[in-house]
Formats: C-alpha cells, structure tokens, sequence
C-alpha cells in the first residue's frame, strides 16, 4: 500500500516538473493503444461500409463533382503559384526570408472519448510516421488544434476551443494582433485581451498570426459573430466561430512547417536571422 | 489447480480490459460525462471477493493503464486506486457480508474518494474550476453497481474462479 502510494506520488512529481517520463508513457501505451483501435472499430466498420455501399449513379456524380473541384482549384493554384512568386521577391527586395512550404499527413479520428471537459481528440498517426508534439492540425476549412502528446501508435490532439488552449491570430482585414482562447464549446472561442475600442467587427476572418512559433502564418482560424463593448470593463467581450468544423471532421492534417527558413537570394554574407522567422 | 489459476486471471484480466474500453466508448456529450469509472467498479468488485487474486499491485498497473488511456499525469489514477483498493481489501470480509443497498453505499464513498482525489491533483497541477457535472460519475457509478455486481459474479461463477 505505501510502496503503490509512493510510487505514485513520486510518478506525479517527477511528469509535474518535468516530463521525463516519456518512455514510461510510450511504453505503457504500446499496449493500451490497442484498445482504442478496438473501440472505435465499430464506427470504422460502419464508415467502410457506408462508403462501399453505394450506387454506380452516386459515385458517378461525385466523381464529376470532384474533377470539377479539382480543376477550379488547379486553375486558382496557378495563380497562387504566380502570387506566391511575387511574394518571395517582394520580401527578397525587403531583405526577408521566406518561409518555405509545409508537409501535410493525413491522420484518421479515433471515435474515442477520453475526458469530458477537455477538448482532446485521438487519431491514428503517431510518432511512428514522425508526428512530435506542439505540431499544428488543420482540416480543409482552418485550424483544428495542435498535437498535445505523440504515442507510439496514437497521438492525442487539442482543440483550440479547449479552455487550457490558445492561439495566436490576427485579424485579416487590418492585421490586428491578439490571442483567441478556447471556451471548453466546441463552436466557440474568446478574444478576451481586446479593448472597447478596437478595430474589430462581426464576420471579420482571424488567420494566424505565425507568432509563438506553433502554427504557421496565414491559416483561417475562426469568424468573429459578436462584439460587445462593455464600457466598464477594460477589455471588450469577443467571441468567433472556429472556421473548422471541429465535431464532424474524421479525417485531419498533421502539418510539418519547414522550421529552417530559406532566404531566397542567396547572399554569401547574409545570416541574420529576422526575428519573425524565428521558429 | 495452476491451469483453473490461469483461467480465471485472464477471465479477470477480461473484464478489467473490457472495463477499460468502456471507460474510452464514444458517447454523446451529455452522457459522456455520466460515464462512471468502470475500471475502479471491476477491480472493487474483485477486490471484495476474490482477495487474494487483486491486490494493490493490480489497481496500481491498472491505475497506471488508465493514466496512459486517458492522457492523464502518471500515477493520478493510479493512486487513487491503489488507495480505494487498500480500503476495500481491508474490509472485504464485513463488506462481503452487506446487502447490496449497503455495499452501494460503500461503493458510493469509494467513488466519491477516488474523484476527490482526483480533484486534488488536478488543483494542484493548476487552480481549476470544475462544473458540478464532474461528480456524476459517482452518482452514475453507484446506481450502475448492481449491474456490474451481476455480471461479474455470473463471470466469477461461469466456471469457479477460486
């Protein structure tokens, strides 16, 4: 009993000053892992069959739909393509480095439910294909959360409405800087350190702002839907809709940022760092 | 017997991780916070009538299982099992005894305990202010015990566990 006591207790100081208990953890979850595959088998057996179970008719249409899609996005490519090249000159012109592209894996949810309050999804890619922790997660409309904790099989993955998280934005109308942070619902978040006067107003589109060094610059992240200036108080209160569909997505995309940042000229001399490029 | 010893301890084992998956199953958000501590329920039930088959090493490696499951600090649930487990195996002959109106109320206290305990830690890592929704699963828990007493003394009796 006392040795169980402890050991727990020791267990709980060492991970809360610092996590050196990774390998503990890692191998602890070598054969816990297993199960949340066993338990959300059911809901992947049923996405197989719903997606092998379906008409000539309707995979017809889709399959048009999508090459349809396809070629309007191949067409706005090309023109992002010339907008981007621009763009790096520009900042060559401006003695900037550029921040080179990103590498994206597809990681499938886990339908498992892990804590209540807590905003913490489970998918099925981990450090095995090269996942590590604090890696940003997006989904086709904006930003899901950031990898909280990388498993061997499964890594868990916190959602930027969880009430512990927050993200850096900015406001893409006019470049306003401030941080949004969850609200424990799934389709809210709060901007809590704006004052009343500030140059923000509902349906403006927050992006992030690539400040902290976690996610990426320029991704989507929510809608402002109100503004309440409260005349008494000093901050406004904000609140935005993730643009990410956060409770219907299965399917999410790890994101690897190139965390060296190339300066696009090559300069012999050059070797300063901009602080922004710092990751 | 070593070969009816080994049955039964995976027949065990069975059911603590069956314990585990319930613990994880995707609910809809209202009732994932009813959801009671399944794992502490089987090891509780084991404890009180199979003593010298669950001990406190099993509720602390299971303890531990469940930190790792649920992306917990190590070793929160994994003392509070350990603890609860230490109480039930201390009283296991007199509460072995009780009718089941007075086991559930043990088995409420032992629930209370454990999330108490739980509270505790998590307001040491960080002041957290909690809904009072975080003690359903005590309440949950407790009306859910005759169901787990059923089936796992139907288990247990399948084929004597001794």
């Amino acid at each position: 009993m006392l040795v169980a006591v402890v050991a727990s207790i020791a267990l709980l100081v060492t991970e809360h000053q610092n996590s050196q208990l990774g390998g503990v953890r890692t191998t602890l979850s070598i054969f816990v892992d297993p199960l949340k595959y066993l338990v959300s088998l059911p809901n992947t057996v049923l996405d197989h069959l719903s997606d092998s179970v379906v008409t000539y008719q309707a995979l017809k249409t889709e399959n048009d739909r999508l090459r349809e899609e396809q070629l309007v996005h191949q067409t706005r490519m090309l023109k992002f393509a010339a907008l981007e090249k621009e763009n790096i000159r520009l900042r060559a012109l401006l003695e900037n480095s550029f921040k080179l592209g990103e590498q994206v894996l597809v990681a499938e949810l886990l339908s498992v439910n892990m804590a209540p309050y807590e905003h913490i999804v489970v998918v099925n890619k981990g450090t095995r294909f090269g996942v590590h922790p604090q890696q940003p997660v997006l989904d086709a409309n904006g930003v899901v959360g950031q990898v909280f904790r990388a498993l061997p099989f499964t890594s868990e993955i916190m959602l930027i409405t969880d009430p512990n998280h927050a993200i850096p934005v900015q406001v893409n109308r006019n470049g306003l800087l401030t941080i949004a942070v969850g609200s424990g619902q799934l389709n809210r978040l709060i901007l809590p350190f704006l004052p009343s006067n500030a140059e923000i107003r509902p349906g403006d589109l927050l992006i992030t702002s690539g400040l902290g060094g976690t996610f990426p610059q320029g991704y989507p992240v929510a809608v402002v839907d109100e503004f309440t200036a409260q005349p008494n108080k000093a901050f406004a209160t904000i609140t935005a809709t993730p643009k990410a569909s956060l409770d219907r997505n299965r399917e999410l995309m790890i994101v690897w940022s190139k965390s060296v940042p190339v300066p696009l000229i090559a300069k012999p001399e050059s070797e300063e760092g901009t602080p922004d490029a710092v990751k | 017997m070593p070969l009816n010893n080994t049955i039964g301890f995976f027949r065990i084992l069975l059911t603590l991780i069956l314990a585990m998956c319930l613990r994880i199953v995707p609910l809809s958000d209202d009732l994932a916070l009813l959801n009671p501590d399944w794992v502490l329920l089987v090891l509780i039930y084991w404890s009180l009538y199979l003593p010298d088959r669950v001990g406190i090493f099993h509720a602390w490696i299971f303890g531990l299982f469940t930190d790792v499951l649920l992306g917990r600090m190590l070793g929160q649930y994994a003392l509070a099992y350990s603890i609860i487990i230490f109480v039930c195996l201390k009283f296991h002959k007199r509460l072995r005894q009780f009718p089941l109106l007075q086991q559930g109320l043990f088995i409420f206290f032992c629930l209370l305990l454990s999330q108490l305990l739980l509270f505790f830690i998590k307001n040491l890592q960080h002041p957290a202010q909690l809904h009072a929704s975080f003690w359903l699963p005590v309440f949950t828990g407790t009306l859910i015990w005759p169901f787990v007493y059923g089936v796992l003394s139907f288990v247990s009796l399948f084929r004597r566990i001794k």
